[in-house]
């Protein structure tokens, strides 16, 4: 992993990175535990053909679209690849704020997913503020967008999450508190 | 299996003010295990409530984030049956959901409009609760048929416009 630098952010902006391809494709039976875990009868989900005559054929519920890139507990010969999130990490280390909160985030949902779709994701950095106080410490505020496509091209969703790297304030005592 | 009915909410039928029913759902430790492994979130505070306790500091294992807004849609297409197509959701965390909660989801309508391509769209502010105190809010935008003959999903491209 690459440092990033204060000096380096304007040349990060707007650069996809990180590009991923889900471990395995979009698939009926994960739609299925999703909704029976938070009890969604949605009928596009359950009856096919109120899906074909809505959605002309399955989709898988929107909200899903991160599940497809969350991967497996354990595989062989896993190559790790890039934390969820990598860039946030990148700005983490390279700016020197240890620590992070990620303050609020947003999904607009574009395309359908499909089962049997493979989506692929990449991470942009959008922007990054001047140094700001605010009563977490010091630090700065970044938002990150991460873009999912389908095998078309077509883009699905893009989520985009707030964060505020800072370090924490001097305690009284004169060291940092951990 | 039998037919579901199917709903289906009309722009024209929602008010800036209009409340949706509340949806008061008890939640206990399989809640959170089910919606954990449905959205593949294998983190151990999600189902081992000793290692939630011990290195969370939390006072159980709690619901993850991904399968909130699992419960949040859910939410929002119950009202609109399967023709509303989600456009977007802003989503902030407050605090956490544990077993013994029950959690009570509120929306309302803060807007409504129809875009440049003729699409009808509502906006929603929505909150779960525990015990009156607000752990995530949602913010969501939904779009609606216009017409008996619209369909929000047959929009692509440069015609969706969420």
């Amino acid at each position: 992993m690459s440092a990033i630098g204060a000096a380096d952010i304007d040349g990060l902006l707007g650069v996809e990175q990180y590009e991923e391809e889900g471990e395995f494709p979009v698939e009926q039976g994960y739609v299925w535990s999703s909704c029976s875990s938070v009890e969604n009868g949605n009928p596009l989900f359950w009856d096919p053909e109120v899906a074909d005559e809505v959605t002309g054929g399955p989709i898988a519920p929107p909200t899903m679209v991160s599940v497809w890139f969350r991967p497996h507990h354990w595989a062989p010969d896993r190559d790790t690849g890039g934390l969820p999130l990598q860039v946030h990490f990148d700005l983490k280390e390279g700016l020197g704020l240890p620590e992070a909160v990620m303050s609020d985030n947003t999904i607009v949902f574009h395309e359908p997913v499909r089962p049997g779709d493979r989506l692929t994701t990449r991470q942009i950095l959008r922007s990054v503020s001047d140094e700001k106080t605010t009563r977490l410490g010091t630090g700065r505020f970044w938002v990150i967008d991460v873009e999912y496509r389908n095998q078309r091209g077509d883009l699905v969703a893009v989520e985009s999450y707030t964060g505020f790297g800072y370090r924490r304030p001097l305690s009284t005592d004169g060291g940092a508190r951990s | 299996m039998s037919a579901i009915p199917v709903t289906r909410l009309l722009h024209g039928d929602v008010a800036v003010g209009d409340e949706l029913a509340d949806l008061a759902y008890p939640v206990t430790a399989t809640t959170v295990v089910l919606g954990a492994l449905a959205t593949r979130d294998w983190r151990p505070m999600h189902h081992d409530k000793d290692f939630a306790v011990h290195r969370n500091g939390t006072r159980d294992i709690f619901l993850n984030t991904p399968n909130q807004a699992a419960w949040f849609e859910r939410f929002v297409t119950d009202w609109t049956g399967p023709y509303g197509r989600l456009q977007r959701m802003t989503f902030r965390m407050l605090g956490s959901i544990f077993p013994g909660d029950t959690m009570v989801f509120h929306g309302v309508v803060t807007d409504r409009g129809v875009d440049e391509t003729g699409c009808g769209w509502v906006a929603l502010d929505i909150a779960v609760s525990v015990d009156g105190e607000v752990k995530t809010t949602c913010q969501a935008r939904v779009a609606l048929p216009v017409t008996e003959d619209d369909n929000p999903w047959s929009r692509h491209g440069d015609r969706w416009l969420p």
